[in-house]
């Protein structure tokens, strides 16, 4: 436990020593608040969820910036080397750098709450799917997050992780989009939408907090956390 | 305190490291000398547990690298090559991460940070700054500020000074000459008179192979215990040929150069044996002149080159 906060801290920690931090904060307030109150006042209801749904598409493009220097700069720098022998545990590692990236996007997505505050100010709206909006969204940036990750440790080039973290994160959400499920025959879009990733977001957000949808990005997480320490072990397989 | 027996690494079709073995005791500083690309850092990354090895084992302090590798690691200081460090940590932080990670305690964490800050001539100024901001000489230090933070038993150095200038390589020798009286060490270089100074043992590799191993004393008289007399003779050439094929214990010898009446030979002995006395009598006898003589014993750098520049 205490390697995995040490591991932690540094990582967390580098986020805020370069301007990376800073530049991706600002980037996503500006962002997301521009798209949010661009139909904001067109619409005139007091509610989030043109905010919620932008936010996967928004999350394609902002976690994999999170999470692609994560593996692919120490193995470029070969700081690698010197942090694999160090008396830590692969999983200690792993688990801290999905810690350090999970705090940091959750910070950054907190930083939103002027805009649910914006609307009390406004008007009346419903507690439920704000707070629901908000712990899906924590969940789906985590699950993101672990496969950026993982993704990162595929390769030394940060520019290709990032990009193929993309295309990881898009072909999971999309699968369980209606464009694609009406293309697929009955019994395997059930299926499909269950697996994909924004199907169980749409339905924490509306304020029903639901264990199957829990579990299944719990589930994701873990199971990308783990293909993570795995691919990280190969170098030692014999 | 390290055992490495027969091992072997390939990456694909070449062979890294081939079949080699080799120990090292306590209290051993050795040197692991070979040319790039002879596998030196492979050996050293199997010894770290940074991967295992194909074939063979290595055991540090009676730990087997690949099923102990916990066990090993918290025992070892480790500067790998090129001296990898994150360049937007600052030093200070840098090392209390790693202190955090090598279990040292939190109340001894500032002043350990401090004495290794010291040992390493790391000053106040240097631990103000981001790693990044340091010039290579001082990355290194505090690369080895990192390995031995901890007080390791054991300490692998992989080319330590590569890229240092003279008075820091000086610095740096000298602060693993007196880290190694208590410690295992094992220095990487294909620098030799760095070996030489640093080191008590030395095993040459090449091509992932081990082709030769001793004191530096010991290298050297193994290869080869022939002298070569540089002489430079005053008179006809052709009689000083004649005399000089007649003289017994010479091995063989080269006209090197021929400036009017004077000629300049390179001669060199049979095994332990000092041909400048016959040379010098042979020189009166014929009422020749000497104008020069030196003898010079084959340097360690000798046998280095000849060992692992030699065709198979």
């Amino acid at each position: 436990m205490n390697n995995v906060y040490a591991v932690f801290k540094k990582e967390f920690r580098s986020y805020f020593n370069s301007p990376i931090a800073y530049i991706f904060i600002t980037a996503f307030l500006v962002f997301s608040g521009w798209l949010f109150f661009r139909g904001f006042f067109l619409i005139g209801q007091a509610t989030m969820r043109p905010f919620f749904s932008i936010l996967p598409w928004e999350f394609l493009f902002f976690v994999p910036a999170v999470t692609m220097r994560l593996w692919a700069e120490e193995k470029k720098m070969g700081t690698m080397e010197l942090l694999m022998t160090l008396p830590l545990k692969d999983g200690e590692i792993v688990i801290g750098k999905f810690l350090a990236a999970f705090l940091f996007l959750a910070i950054t997505v907190l930083l939103t709450f002027t805009f649910p505050l914006t609307l009390y100010y406004l008007g009346k709206p419903d507690i439920g799917p704000i707070l629901g909006g908000y712990i899906g969204a924590l969940l789906m940036g985590a699950a993101y997050l672990s496969i950026g990750l993982f993704i990162s440790g595929l390769t030394e080039n940060q520019i290709v992780a990032f990009i193929l973290s993309v295309f990881a994160c898009f072909g999971l959400f999309i699968i369980g989009e209606p464009i694609v499920l009406t293309a697929l025959p009955g019994w395997l879009a059930g299926f499909f939408s269950f697996l994909g990733l924004g199907a169980h977001f749409q339905s924490i957000g509306r304020g029903v907090i639901d264990s199957r949808d829990i579990i299944y990005y719990l589930s994701v997480i873990i199971f990308f956390l783990f293909l993570n320490t795995r691919f990280v072990e190969s170098r030692k397989w014999r | 305190m390290i055992t490495v027996t027969n091992l072997t690494k390939r990456f694909g079709p070449t062979v890294a490291v081939d079949n080699i073995s080799f120990e090292v005791h306590r209290g051993e500083i050795l040197g692991f000398l070979g040319p790039n690309g002879a596998g030196k850092s492979t050996t050293m990354r199997i010894l770290t547990c940074y991967m295992p090895p194909d074939e063979g084992k290595a055991t540090l302090a009676g730990l087997d690298t690949f099923e102990d590798s916990l066990k090993i690691r918290e025992k070892i200081g480790y500067l790998p090559e090129n001296t990898p460090l994150y360049n937007d940590m600052g030093v200070v932080d840098y090392l209390k991460f790693i202190a955090e990670v090598r279990r040292i305690p939190h109340s001894k964490r500032k002043t350990r940070i401090k004495e290794v800050a010291q040992q390493c001539g790391l000053g106040k100024e240097e631990l103000a700054k981001d790693i990044g901001q340091l010039s290579k000489g001082y990355r290194q230090r505090v690369g080895l500020a990192q390995a031995l933070i901890h007080n390791p038993d054991i300490l692998i150095l992989d080319e330590p000074t590569v890229g240092l200038d003279p008075n820091q390589i000086i610095e740096i020798r000298r602060l693993i000459k007196d880290i190694g009286e208590e410690k295992t060490i094992i220095l990487c270089s294909h620098i030799l008179p760095e070996v030489q100074a640093t080191c008590k043992r030395i095993i040459i590799i090449k091509e992932g192979k081990i082709v030769g191993s001793g004191t530096p004393e010991e290298l050297a008289a193994q290869a080869q215990g022939e002298e070569i007399v540089y002489i430079t003779i005053q008179g006809p050439q052709e009689q000083i040929q004649q005399q000089l094929d007649k003289l017994e214990n010479t091995q063989e010898y080269h006209l090197l150069s021929s400036e009017n009446t004077s000629h300049r030979f390179e001669i060199i002995s049979k095994k332990g044996i000092d041909l400048r006395k016959d040379l010098f009598q042979l020189v009166v006898d014929n009422q020749w002149s000497l104008t020069e003589m030196q003898k010079t014993q084959i340097t360690l750098e000798d046998v280095f080159k000849q060992l692992t520049t030699e065709e198979n």
